[in-house]
């Protein structure tokens, strides 16, 4: 048995201190330990964006990031996003709107990715937008419409 | 008829209605079925084979059974009916279509990767290394990796004592020699395209455990919740202790249409008497399930000097790899669709499938359709080259019509609207784009399809549906429908919400159980909205019925006057006459009317047809549509970016507006992929593409918005007109795509993906 550790990280404003193994990925901590499966397990191997989640506000991996090696960090899922009263956050109402959503497998990581790029830039270009998901794959939308939806959030 | 008709004033079918199951998916709260857990649950891993063919010779479970935390080690000893057909809903059998496949690998080995031990441990890491501990000694065998190699005499044998060759058709209309003698100009060339991965994002996926009564339950990313009847016939239980529940999946494309994890998960739990779960890899996913069958399809086609089509032949030789699966079912459709949307006088079709050592083929988005409209549609290009025509000229001098015969025979009695498709995408292009450096060649392509929805009718498909209304007046729908992600169970809560006069808020719609939910049959073949819409529409009907008529009693009106609408029944000539539904539904309870209806919707069932002739029926009805694309190419580097896209279909009645055009963008680019980039590279066997960094599919950069247009001609066999789009929108993108490459460079790709080497080779750069 490996030995494990207690790593200490906010995930969605919440304090929590899982017992993590030290070879644990991040997208099994947050899934497993914490209960939080709106990050998804669909490539394994970082090539297709399903598992992003914002760590200390950058989109990262979870299927490629250790547990131990976010220790103490700021951490935002899917199921972070909408407002504390539960009502909707505007990329997720975009989305909504807009149809944006099909089987709902890459939703959660292309609207933590809109999130990422509104942060940087409040309204940004169709090109700029199709540029930050490319790592991001989608099989059923053909990206149309999650680019509308998120160029609709822009100011 | 050219004019859309005019629209029935729908108050919700044909609207954009943003999806109720889109709002637990941007919370991130839907559970797929890789997010359920039940407590005690053990994780399976499977042992897959190393070789693509070889003999097993034996295999040794001892060390891995002796490791701690290891519950069950199972090889094929231990599956009580091993060898077994998979069936898929079907009221009706028929000789020569059972999907035959072995659930763990014995005797000999058909394909790497294919199943050869199941583990369930208490955990991933300890199934994992038990798997290290299972010893298998192979002869490894020669294997045969190409498909017309193996249906030579004398070939290396896949199977034990079953021929290569699993089955053949033919088309026979008129006389191809004869039609020949009439052609002025006749093209012919030989044409491959690869196999491909459906590669949805959520991987193969279930948890199974008993419940209390001792019943087999498997949640499972399925589309075809029926396979408790073959699961139940493999462990030699009765259909009714085997259930099958279907969460929503993270993507189907047929992928999930053959069973995956569920067999395996109810050998475990059967032994064990534990929960299991089961999620395979990427790497597992790529290498070992099912994909679209490869082809090489030889094509000759005649044309007189005025552009008329008046024959064509074809071979066409599928590779369905190491198992049939359905491979006899996607042989038909592309034999049957091998003549494209065209009225053609004299043709002869041959066609065979053919098991190779690669991985299995079985269902794919399409299903047999793109690889063969690619080939047609590249050969109507050519003879418009060489006739001087346009490539919409040439089709507009050959569609088939409302009224016309396949070469099958079968008249298209429903609405053909493929010219109008055609015109209207070519001219959503717009003015042609300029190239924008001196190695660019800018080119435009476009191809129709016709591609079936509803399943063969021979199988005699059927669906249910239970539409309830409760005594607050909301409506409750269940129906065992599999939700991929299409917008399936929304579409039902539309109907019935149109049918009972309320809020589409006001109906929730239960589905995917086959044993609480009526069964309603695959959601494969673009059938479901076809199906169970109009299963839907005929309960809610009912109910509907008895609504009315008891609040014309209420009224003292005339049942016919009356209107459903706003939770209100009223006459459609005075409004103010009206009564709450609420208070109708009270009404009706207290008098012991039913307040549900279950109603079963049967598809036109037909006979077997004519394997030496093709003749006879073989679907119930088909979409008809258009893709267009202008493309730029630089012939210095192959290199092709992707301008515009059009698609334009006869939708016959879009049921919700944002899940249709949906399906038109993502189904443009599935197909688009397949043109233009994917390929499962198999090295005798061995898969070279085995993760999204080989195996490429079309990312957001890769790619324009795509341009729909959606001709509503309200002349399909679905609810309210509906057609169906699901797969007939992937179908014809690769085709125009590799026209418009063709179109820009001067040369043809006869082979797919039409990539930047291949291009090159094509103009003789390398």
């Amino acid at each position: 048995m490996m030995t494990k550790r207690r790593v200490t990280l906010t995930v969605n404003g919440e304090h929590v201190e899982p017992l993590v193994e030290a070879n644990a990925l991040l997208v099994n901590v947050l899934r497993e330990e914490l209960q939080l499966t709106g990050t998804k397990y669909c490539c394994g191997t970082g090539q297709c964006g399903g598992c992003t989640v914002l760590v200390n506000g950058e989109p990262i991996l979870s299927c490629l990031t250790l547990a131990v090696a976010v220790d103490g960090a700021d951490i935002l899922t899917i199921e972070g996003v909408a407002k504390p009263d539960g009502s909707l956050d505007p990329i997720q109402e975009a989305f909504l709107d807009h149809g944006a959503v099909q089987c709902g497998f890459c939703t959660p990581g292309m609207i933590l990715m809109a999130k990422d790029l509104l942060a940087h830039d409040p309204s940004p270009s169709e090109e700029r937008i199709r540029e930050h998901l490319r790592g991001n794959l989608c099989r059923c939308t053909g990206y149309h419409r999650i680019v509308k939806a998120i160029g609709s959030c822009g100011q | 008829m050219p004019e859309n008709r005019t629209r029935p004033a729908y108050r919700i079918i044909g609207k954009a209605a943003p999806r109720p199951d889109a709002w637990a998916k941007v919370f991130g709260d839907t559970a797929y079925a890789h997010d359920y857990t039940v407590p005690g649950m053990l994780c399976a891993k499977v042992l897959r084979s190393r070789h693509p063919a070889a003999r097993v010779l034996s295999i040794d479970t001892g060390d891995a059974e002796k490791l701690p935390g290891v519950d069950a080690v199972l090889t094929a000893k231990d599956v009580p009916n091993n060898e077994t057909a998979t069936r898929f809903g079907q009221t009706h059998q028929v000789g020569g279509f059972e999907g035959l496949y072995r659930v763990l690998a014995e005797k000999k080995i058909r394909f790497k990767g294919e199943a050869v031990a199941l583990v369930a441990a208490t955990s991933e890491a300890v199934a994992e290394e038990a798997l290290g501990l299972i010893h298998v000694e192979y002869e490894p065998l020669e294997g045969v990796f190409d498909p017309v190699e193996a249906k030579q005499a004398g070939a290396y044998q896949v199977g034990e004592d079953e021929s290569n060759v699993i089955c053949s058709y033919k088309v026979r209309k008129g006389d191809v020699e004869e039609g020949f003698k009439l052609a002025d100009v006749v093209v012919e060339q030989t044409y491959r395209v690869p196999m491909v991965d459906h590669a949805y994002l959520e991987p193969e996926s279930g948890v199974a455990w008993l419940d209390q009564d001792g019943v087999i339950t498997i949640r499972s990313a399925t589309q075809v919740i029926e396979h408790f009847r073959g699961i139940a016939d493999v462990l030699g239980v009765s259909h009714n202790r085997v259930r099958i529940i279907a969460p929503m999946l993270g993507g189907g494309f047929g992928g999930k249409e053959d069973i995956t994890v569920e067999t395996y998960l109810a050998l475990l739990v059967w032994k064990t008497r534990k929960p299991v779960s089961l999620t395979y890899t990427r790497e597992e996913s790529i290498r070992s399930h099912g994909k679209r069958h490869p082809y090489v399809m030889r094509y000759k086609t005649g044309a007189t000097k005025a552009g008329k089509l008046v024959a064509l032949e074809a071979e066409l030789t599928s590779d369905a790899g190491g198992y049939v699966y359905l491979s006899p079912w996607v042989l038909l459709y592309s034999t049957v669709g091998a003549t494209g949307p065209y009225d053609i006088p004299h043709v002869k079709v041959d066609s065979e499938t053919v098991l190779t050592n690669n991985t299995f083929s079985s269902a794919n988005r399409g299903f047999g359709a793109p690889q063969v409209c690619f080939a047609c549609e590249s050969q109507l290009d050519e003879l418009a080259k060489q006739l001087g025509l346009s490539p919409l000229e040439i089709r507009r001098k050959n569609y088939l019509r409302t009224g016309d015969a396949l070469a099958t025979g079968r008249v298209l009695e429903h609405s053909v609207e493929t010219e109008q498709t055609a015109d209207r995408a070519l001219e959503a292009l717009g003015e042609p784009s300029g190239p924008s450096s001196p190695t660019e060649r800018i080119g435009r392509g476009i191809a129709s399809s016709m591609t079936s929805y509803g399943r063969m009718t021979f199988l005699h498909d059927t669906s249910r549906a239970l539409v309830s209304i409760e005594m607050d007046g909301s409506v409750s729908v269940r129906c065992g429908l599999q939700d991929v992600g299409g917008g399936q169970a929304s579409s039902l809560a539309q109907i019935a919400a149109e049918v009972l006069g309320v809020p589409m808020e006001d109906v929730t719609v239960y589905v995917g159980d086959s044993a609480l939910t009526p069964l309603a049959g695959t959601t494969t073949a673009t059938r479901l909205l076809y199906m169970s819409g109009n299963a839907t529409k005929k309960a809610a009907t009912a109910v509907r019925h008895s609504l009315v008529k008891k609040a014309a009693d209420l009224l003292d009106v005339d049942p016919e006057e009356l209107a459903m609408g706003d939770r209100q029944i009223y006459s459609a000539g005075d409004p103010d006459r009206a009564v709450a539904l609420e208070r109708v539904v009270k009404a009706c309870a207290a008098d012991g009317i039913p307040l549900y209806d279950v109603a079963q919707f049967n598809a036109p069932a037909r006979e077997l047809i004519d394997f030496q002739t093709g003749q006879g029926q073989v679907f119930p009805d088909f979409t008809f549509g258009t893709q267009a694309m202008e493309v730029s190419v630089d012939i210095e580097t192959g290199a092709v970016k992707v301008l515009k896209i059009v698609s334009c279909y006869d939708v016959g009645q879009a049921i919700n507006t944002l899940s249709a055009e949906g399906q038109l963008h993502g189904g443009a680019l599935y197909g688009l992929g397949y043109g233009m980039m994917e390929e499962v590279v198999l090295d005798k066997g061995n898969t070279l593409t085995p993760s999204f960094a080989e195996y490429l599919i079309p990312s957001a950069v890769d790619v324009p918005d795509v341009k729909t247009i959606m001709i509503e001609s309200g002349g399909g066999v679905g609810p309210f007109g509906a057609k169906g789009l699901g797969e007939p929108s992937c179908v014809p993108a690769a085709a125009a795509f590799a026209n418009a490459v063709s179109d820009a460079i001067g040369a043809r790709v006869c082979d797919l993906p039409v990539t930047p080497e291949r291009i090159l080779k094509a103009l003789g750069r390398f």
